[in-house]
């Protein structure tokens, strides 16, 4: 059977201890994964051979690096990669099929994530740019440069960067890539279901020539993700809201948990709400609404005039759109819904819905349009059907609720009252022209990254930094004197 | 070394099963006199429905007795475990478990003496040299390891060094996710055991994988004098047992040990660097028959043993003087191990947590 090693040094190791990863419309098992020992983790973690395993990536250059970047891309997304431990390759249709049939994602889905991943290795010299804003990276080579006359230095934060992450969409692995470029090696805790594109990047990086030392690919259990956790000098937790709450605080660690993003409408643009439908749709279900950018929530200003019935027109419309979308087997070309992993899950979560609908005040509008509950079973798989909610209260138990599938709460607000009540959100796209609301936004604490004008949440533009600044993250602007 | 035929194995493990029937009807005989057996089993005695001094003629007959509870140890009077036959003997009361509620306690007079002294024979001579000094860093309190390490060290001629180690406070933290005050805890430890370290002559040391792991990332144990080491007390499992031999610990003596209060001292199967990988580092433990026996059972009916590499749950039965378990289901599964030449009984493969316990502990980080 087909086993992935773990990566030390970028050399494979083969665990005694292996978990299987199964094909979850069959059960069969597709490959075996080794298991990183948390001991093993600490000992490759270690200060001195971390050290040593940054310098060999700052001995390459930030030129040099970008190169690797863009060969890697290349390879990433075209080449025959080596995927087991005994020398077989694995193709880029291997790859999507292989991950879509453990992690539940349609083979359409794998292919867009793919591409994602090729994009930003390709273009990581325009993803830098965005996120130091333009600087000269050679500054990182030498440590000390000047910029408009000014001397200008950066210390590193971190002899690794590490990742522990998640199995819901591969897209989340272009937000480590960057430390490579930045000349921090990294050390990856892939998700149980998806270890697949992490694997595939650090062989793809390997063909490129990036230095093997800067790779470490540990599959493990929580106690690995925790020595990881506290050995890096920085590291991305992904995970839901009781995983990351023991590092909240922790600057060390930049936390990666439920999105919260949402659609909102200024009192321009909600009379005209039918022109964003689009919008609106592809913000909840693109991706198979697996990710934190997708919008759990449609924010409108509640009408002067009462009982005027927008937002629930709006919602009902929605529903109707959302409820149009089918679950199709995942090899299907026009799949767009993920599978669940575990059905039990896919219940557990409509469980959660319908208690949370007997309070009062919400209503499920797709089952209403769909006439039929939103669990089903197609082609071996389960999976939940797009449900959107109209909730009278944004204080609701559902209008603030994010989960694992394309799932929406339509909430009307005051107009005073809403950039105050819109609570963590990670994208906010606000259809607005208002200046005077737009301004409001901007201000917002709350909100991570804004998009003003009709771009779905979902929607990343590279140049810019997203969910935090990983070059922030990883250096520190040190002051700096030079004097003979 | 010459390989005893089978048919050699097959006579040992005929005499081992005389042995064992003979020194049921023994211990029956003890723990059921009015003379010399405890107030617990005398008073069940008579619920039993059977005479256990006449019906019991043998480990198969040990079924009579049904399943030992742990519940019957949690809480007192202790003194209802003590023999009559050793009364006025010193006794020493063990705990385990208690990370919440009420620990199982465990009387003992003269167990640990006897099972580590019998271990003591099994020790390698060229690892753990006779009158050498031992550090001992692992969980201290009221448990059993803290004594019968020391026992061992003192029965071989050595001296043996203590640091403080609270479990209970580990399992706390870690419940609670308190990572940084763990690793804190977990340096306060390692830096006492490295202060002894490297004030005295130690040659033998009994620690956890955990703290085994810690300690190497600080010094080298070899360069520290260090020629054998004894490592135990919480689940270890191949690859770690691996780990240890290749990358932590190379060229010292290691040696994998299973104990619990309940049972005694386990014995691993002989190291054999001839194996093949996936066998080599497997860890297989052998009880210290007949003073204890293991057998694998159907997890889901435990009256049917497993086949030989079949998985099953524990049930562990103590037969010594001090105490009397028959036929108690322990919290461990594990691969039912054919006896061997050297302990011609069952024994048990890869040890672990049950796995129906263990979907309910795992933390999934995903």
């Amino acid at each position: 059977m087909l086993h992935l090693p773990v990566l030390r040094g970028g050399r494979p190791y083969r665990s005694l201890e292996v978990r299987r990863l199964t094909d979850l419309r069959t059960g069969a098992a597709i490959a075996e994964l080794s298991q990183a020992n948390p001991a093993l983790i600490a000992k490759d973690l270690a200060a001195a051979t971390a050290a040593g395993a940054r310098r060999a990536l700052r001995a390459v250059g930030v030129r040099e690096l970008l190169a690797i970047c863009r060969r890697a891309a290349h390879l990433f997304a075209t080449a025959d990669l080596p995927v087991g431990g005994d020398g077989e390759l694995q193709s880029p249709e291997a790859y999507v099929r292989q991950l879509s049939a453990t992690c539940g994602l349609p083979e359409t889905l794998c292919r867009f994530n793919l591409e994602k991943v090729r994009g930003v290795l390709d273009g990581m010299e325009t993803v830098l740019a965005g996120l130091t804003r333009g600087l000269d990276l050679t500054v990182l080579d030498t440590g000390l440069g000047t910029e408009d006359g000014r001397s200008l230095s950066y210390v590193g934060q971190a002899d690794a960067l590490g990742a522990i992450l998640p199995s819901n969409s591969p897209g989340v692995h272009t937000l480590w890539l960057p430390a490579l470029a930045l000349g921090v090696p990294v050390a990856l805790k892939p998700g149980r279901e998806e270890p697949w594109t992490p694997y595939r990047v650090c062989q793809a990086f390997l063909a490129a020539g990036l230095p093997g030392e800067a790779l470490g690919f540990y599959p493990s259990d929580h106690a690995g993700a925790a020595e990881i956790l506290q050995r890096c000098g920085r590291s991305l937790l992904f995970g839901d809201a009781a995983t990351v709450r023991p590092w909240q605080g922790d600057p060390r660690v930049e936390i990666h948990g439920p999105g919260w993003s949402k659609v909102v409408f200024g009192e321009d643009e909600a009379p005209q709400w039918e022109r964003h439908l689009d919008l609106l749709a592809t913000s909840i279900a693109e991706n198979g609404g697996r990710s934190c950018l997708n919008a759990s929530g449609v924010w409108l200003p509640r009408p002067a005039a009462p009982g005027a019935p927008r937002g629930r027109e709006l919602a009902a419309a929605l529903a109707r759109r959302l409820a149009a979308i089918e679950a199709l087997p995942l090899d299907h070309p026009e799949a767009r819904l993920a599978a669940f992993s575990r059905p039990q899950t896919a219940h557990q979560i409509s469980d959660l819905i319908d208690r949370r609908l007997q309070t009062p005040g919400a209503v499920d509008l797709t089952a209403e349009v769909r006439g039929h509950g939103r669990v089903v079973e197609v082609g071996g798989c389960t999976f939940l059907l797009p449900t959107l909610v109209w909730c009278e209260d944004p204080d609701h138990p559902l209008a603030n609720t994010e989960l694992l599938f394309p799932f929406a709460a339509v909430v009307e607000v005051p107009r005073a009252e809403l950039p105050a009540r819109l609570g963590p959100t990670l994208v906010c796209t606000a259809l607005t022209a208002d200046p005077g609301f737009r301004r409001e936004l901007l201000d917002s604490p709350w909100i991570d990254r804004l998009n003003l004008g009709p771009v779905p949440t979902s929607r990343l533009s590279w140049d810019q930094p997203h969910e935090g600044n990983l070059f922030d993250h990883l250096y520190r602007r040190r002051a700096v004197q030079a004097c003979g | 070394m010459i390989h005893a035929a089978p048919s050699d194995l097959a006579h040992k493990v005929a005499a081992a099963r005389e042995r064992l029937d003979a020194h049921v009807r023994e211990m029956v005989a003890w723990h059921f006199s009015p003379e010399t057996g405890c107030p617990f089993w005398l008073e069940r005695a008579a619920g039993l429905g059977f005479d256990p001094r006449k019906e019991v003629q043998g480990y198969d007959d040990l079924r009579l007795f049904g399943h030992f509870e742990d519940a019957w140890l949690r809480g007192g009077p202790v003194q209802r475990w003590i023999p009559r036959g050793l009364a006025g003997r010193p006794a020493y009361v063990f705990e385990t478990g208690g990370s919440t509620g009420v620990p199982k306690s465990r009387v003992n007079i003269e167990d640990f003496q006897i099972d580590y002294e019998r271990y003591s024979d099994e020790l390698p001579e060229a690892g753990f040299p006779r009158g050498a000094d031992w550090l001992m860093l692992g969980p201290t309190g009221p448990r059993r390891l803290r004594l019968a390490v020391e026992h061992l060290a003192q029965h071989r001629g050595g001296i043996c060094f203590h640091v403080d180690l609270d479990p209970r406070w580990v399992n706390r933290l870690v419940k609670h996710h308190r990572h940084a005050e763990l690793e804190e805890y977990k340096a306060h430890v390692i830096e006492q055991g490295l202060t002894v370290l490297k004030a005295h002559e130690i040659r033998c040391l009994f620690t956890t994988p955990k703290l085994l792991a810690a300690l190497c990332e600080r010094v080298s144990l070899v360069k520290l004098g260090i020629r054998g080491i004894f490592c135990g007390g919480t689940e270890m499992n191949a690859q770690f047992h691996r780990f240890a031999r290749e990358e932590l610990v190379p060229g010292i003596e290691f040696v994998p040990t299973y104990g619990n209060t309940l049972m005694g001292l386990a014995c691993p199967k002989p190291f054999d660097p001839a194996a093949d990988p996936a066998d080599r580092f497997a860890i297989t433990y052998y009880p210290p028959a007949p003073r204890a026996v293991f057998e694998l059972v159907d997890p889901a009916d435990p009256e049917k043993v497993v086949e030989v590499g079949q998985t099953g749950r524990v049930m562990l039965t103590t037969l010594t003087r001090d105490f009397f378990m028959p036929r108690f289901l322990e919290r461990d599964e594990g691969e039912r191990a054919a006896p061997i030449d050297r302990y011609p009984w069952d024994g048990v493969t890869n040890l672990r947590l049950l796995s129906s316990l263990q979907d309910s502990v795992v933390v999934g980080v995903y």
